[in-house]
Parts: structure tokens; sequence; C-alpha cells
């Protein structure tokens, strides 16, 4: 005999393995920060720093931390165009090209450039 | 116009900047003195420690695990294929300079007859052809990679000792610079951009080895049991950009290899050591 609490467990599991079958047949809509924060997406924390962001955990020291970015990126494109392509400003750099190697889609930059700007 | 030709200029200036017909030995120079410039308390030969001479708790790590390396017993099964006799009696200390002893700093050398660069691997494989055996695949880990755990190790203590004389071999060197400076990959990093502009800085957590020394200590073992070749590495790192690698032995590799021996001229080798 199936208890009440077995079958509200059952029925959870349910709905967490279609869940998981929905996640997995159409991408779920990530914010700007999970983008910047995944491995194998933008991974801004393998270089910088997020002194702002509580679980901006393990960054690494390679760039400038991410701070107070709407003061000194008032101008939104310009934030965009150094996550697009950071070689334009500094053919040396060490900022891997986002946009133009299609690391991240466009839209995907979008809500990175929105995320980092609320910095 | 004007605009085209400027981009024209820039672009030999950046790759003159780079290759700019220093010697070989300016080369090393510039990256030790670049090195100690930008960290003036780690010693030269400290070098060879990699990223552990940035890091106090992972140098403390590796000291006590050297004590009693896990990985002894993959060394011993390496000194047993190096000591066993080829089918026809002969052995690799039999066709090897000095029995093997105190070579491995010498390589990779220049072959001026082959017109190549010719690594200790090449030579160990070159013995067993000679000898009437199969060769063995570079990317074998478990039988070139486990004969080297030993082989090298009877090098340890020597100095990198690495020569570019020819005009063939300086070509050679310079195609090997060339692949270290040259971004590739969806990601846009040349070696040099992870080992020589951001080394000893923290790339997320892991800590980012410099240029000089890296060609000194190998194999290595990851973790302790996962043997790693240094060209091994190469397509470890040429991976992480999103690049497609070249083969263990490929000619790009032997090159690269040239190089990066080079560039540690001078400083102690020693075989079979652990790394994170
Ligand atoms: C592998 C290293 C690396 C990664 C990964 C990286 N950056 Fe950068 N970033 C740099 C470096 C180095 C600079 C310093 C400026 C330069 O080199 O031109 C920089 C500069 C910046 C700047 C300008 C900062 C300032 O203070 O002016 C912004 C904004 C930025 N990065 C955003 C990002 C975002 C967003 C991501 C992830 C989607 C990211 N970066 C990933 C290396 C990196
Ligand atoms: C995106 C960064 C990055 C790039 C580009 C890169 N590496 Fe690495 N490399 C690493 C990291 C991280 C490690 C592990 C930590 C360490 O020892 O430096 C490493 C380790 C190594 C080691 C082993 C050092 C040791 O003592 O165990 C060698 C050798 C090496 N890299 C050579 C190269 C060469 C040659 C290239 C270019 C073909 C290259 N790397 C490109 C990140 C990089």
């Amino acid at each position: 005999m199936r208890t009440r609490a077995q079958r509200v467990l059952a029925t959870l599991l349910l709905a967490g393995l279609s869940a998981a079958a929905y996640a997995a047949d159409i991408p779920k809509a990530d914010t700007g920060k999970d983008i910047a924060f995944d491995r194998s997406r933008g991974n801004c924390l393998a270089c910088h720093a997020m002194p702002g962001v509580p679980d901006a955990v393990s960054a690494g020291t390679i760039a400038p931390p991410l701070i107070a970015m709407k003061a000194r990126y008032p101008d939104r494109a310009k934030l965009r165009a150094q996550i697009w392509d950071a070689t334009v400003n500094n053919p040396h750099t060490s900022m891997p090209p986002f946009g133009k190697h299609k690391l991240l889609t466009e839209e995907e930059i979008d809500k990175v450039t929105d995320f980092i700007q609320g910095l | 116009m004007n605009k085209l030709l400027l981009g024209v200029f820039g672009a030999v200036f950046a790759v003159g900047a780079v290759s700019a017909h220093a010697t070989p030995e300016q080369d090393r120079q510039n990256l030790i003195q670049y090195f100690k410039k930008a960290y003036p308390k780690v010693k030269f030969d400290d070098y060879v420690y990699g990223a552990l001479a940035f890091d106090k708790d992972s140098m403390d790590q590796y000291e006590s695990i050297m004590e009693f390396p896990p990985f002894d017993s993959v060394v011993e099964q390496g000194r047993k294929m190096w000591e066993t006799p080829f089918k026809n009696g002969q052995t690799y200390a039999s066709c090897l300079p000095n029995g093997g002893k105190n070579i491995a700093g010498n390589y990779p050398m220049f072959d001026e007859k082959l017109g190549k660069v010719v690594t200790l691997e090449m030579a160990l494989n070159d013995c067993r052809v000679k000898n009437g055996e199969e060769p063995y695949s570079y990317s074998d880990m478990k039988t070139m990679g486990v004969l080297t755990a030993y082989a090298r190790t009877l090098s340890d203590g020597t100095l990198m000792n690495v020569k570019v004389e020819s005009p063939a071999a300086v070509k050679a060197y310079e195609e090997g610079k060339k692949f270290f400076y040259a971004r590739r990959g969806q990601l846009n990093f040349s070696c040099a951009s992870c080992h020589v502009g951001n080394a000893g800085k923290r790339l997320r957590s892991e800590v980012l080895s410099p240029a000089l020394g890296q060609a000194t200590h190998w194999p290595v073992f990851r973790g302790g049991d996962n043997l790693v070749t240094l060209q091994n590495r190469y397509v470890g790192c040429n991976k992480q950009v999103r690049a497609t690698p070249f083969k263990e032995g490929s000619t790009e590799y032997n090159d690269l290899e040239y190089f990066h021996s080079y560039i540690s001229n001078g400083l102690p080798l020693k075989a079979s050591v652990f790394r994170k």
C-alpha cells in the first residue's frame, strides 16, 4: 500500500523528470549572470573577480576586477564592444573575442553586457 | 589608401616585434630578464617547479608527495622496459650516446643529415627500429610515456643544454617560436598569453606556470597517477583554447619543443614529478 507521502514524492519526481526533459529540448532562458559564470560559455571568472557579487568565488587574477561598471562604462555600447572583441582596444589582450569568435551569441552578449553594467 | 597601408605596416610590425631577428640566446636572456623583473623573489633554479614556485602550499604538497611518489611503480616498470634486451640482444643503452646517461638535456637536437629536429623520444624509437622492433606511438603514454618516465631519470640533475647552430637549425627554432607566440583556437590564446604574459597569475584557481623551466621535468604525473609527456601537455593546452591539437611527434610540436627547451637552457632536469 502506498502512503500519501510516497505518492506525493512520486508525483514530485515525475514533475522533476519532465522538467529536466523539457530543459534538454528547449534551452532554458539563462540570465546574463548564468552565462557570465558558465565555464563553457562566458567563464569571465577565469580572469576577472567580481568583488560585488558574493557567489563569484575562485576567480582568476589575470584581469581587472569588474566593479562600479555603470560609473566606468556609462556608454553601454562601449562595454558591449569590449566584450564582443577586446582586441580592438588592445591587440595584445588575453581576453577572448566573445562575439567575433562566436563564443557567445549576440543575444547572450546583450544579456552579459546588462549583467556586467549592473556590477 | 593611407589607412590600408597603415594596416599592412601594422601587421608587419606586429609580427616583427615577436621574431625581431633576435638570436636564440637573446630570446632566452630576454625571457630571463622579463621574469626576473616580474618576479624578483623567484630564484632562477626554481623555475623548474613551474606553478609551484608561486604557491607555498602547493610546493609543500609537492615535496611531501615526492618523498614517496605514488607513481614509483610506473617508473620501475619503465626501468624494466629499458633494461629488457630487444630480440636481437641489444639494449637502449647500447645504441644511445653515453649509454643513455646524462643526455636528455641535449634533446631536442637538430639532425643536419635528416634536416629536422630529433627529440629524445625519436632517438628511442630509432633505437627500436634499428634493432628490429616496432616503434612506439608518441601518443601512447603506456609505452613511450612509461619508457621515458625511467629513461629521463638517467639525466636527473644535469642541465638543459640545447644547441641551435646551423641556419637550418635556426629555421626550425624560429618555427617553434612562431608557434609559441601565435594565437590560436576559438579563445584566441597563444602559449605566451598564458605562460609569459599571465604567468604567476591565476586562471580561475590555477596558477599559470612561466615558460621558463617548463621543459625540464617530464613526464609529469598529474594527480599522482596520470602520466603526461611534454607533447601530450601541448595537446591539452591546445584543446583548452578550443584549437585543433597536433599529434605528439608532429613536426609542429617537435619544433615547438626545440624552442621551448632552448629557453630552459641552464636549468637542471628532473624526470617524473608530481603535478596537481
Ligand atoms: C582569459 C582572460 C579573460 C576572460 C575569460 C575575460 N576577460 Fe575581460 N579582460 C581581460 C583582460 C586581461 C582585461 C584588461 C584589458 C585588456 O587586456 O585590454 C579585460 C578587460 C575587461 C573589461 C574592461 C575592464 C575595465 O576595467 O575597463 C570588461 C568590461 C571585461 N573585460 C568584461 C569581460 C566579460 C563580461 C567576460 C566574460 C564574458 C570577460 N571579460 C572574460 C581578460 C579576460
Ligand atoms: C588558456 C591558458 C593556456 C594556454 C593558452 C596554454 N596553456 Fe599551458 N597550461 C595552462 C594551465 C592552466 C596549466 C596548468 C598549470 C600550470 O602548470 O601552468 C598549463 C600547463 C602547461 C605545462 C605544464 C607545466 C608543468 O610544470 O606541469 C606546459 C609545459 C604548458 N602548459 C605549455 C603550453 C604551451 C606550449 C602552450 C601553447 C601551445 C600552452 N601551454 C598554452 C594554461 C594554458
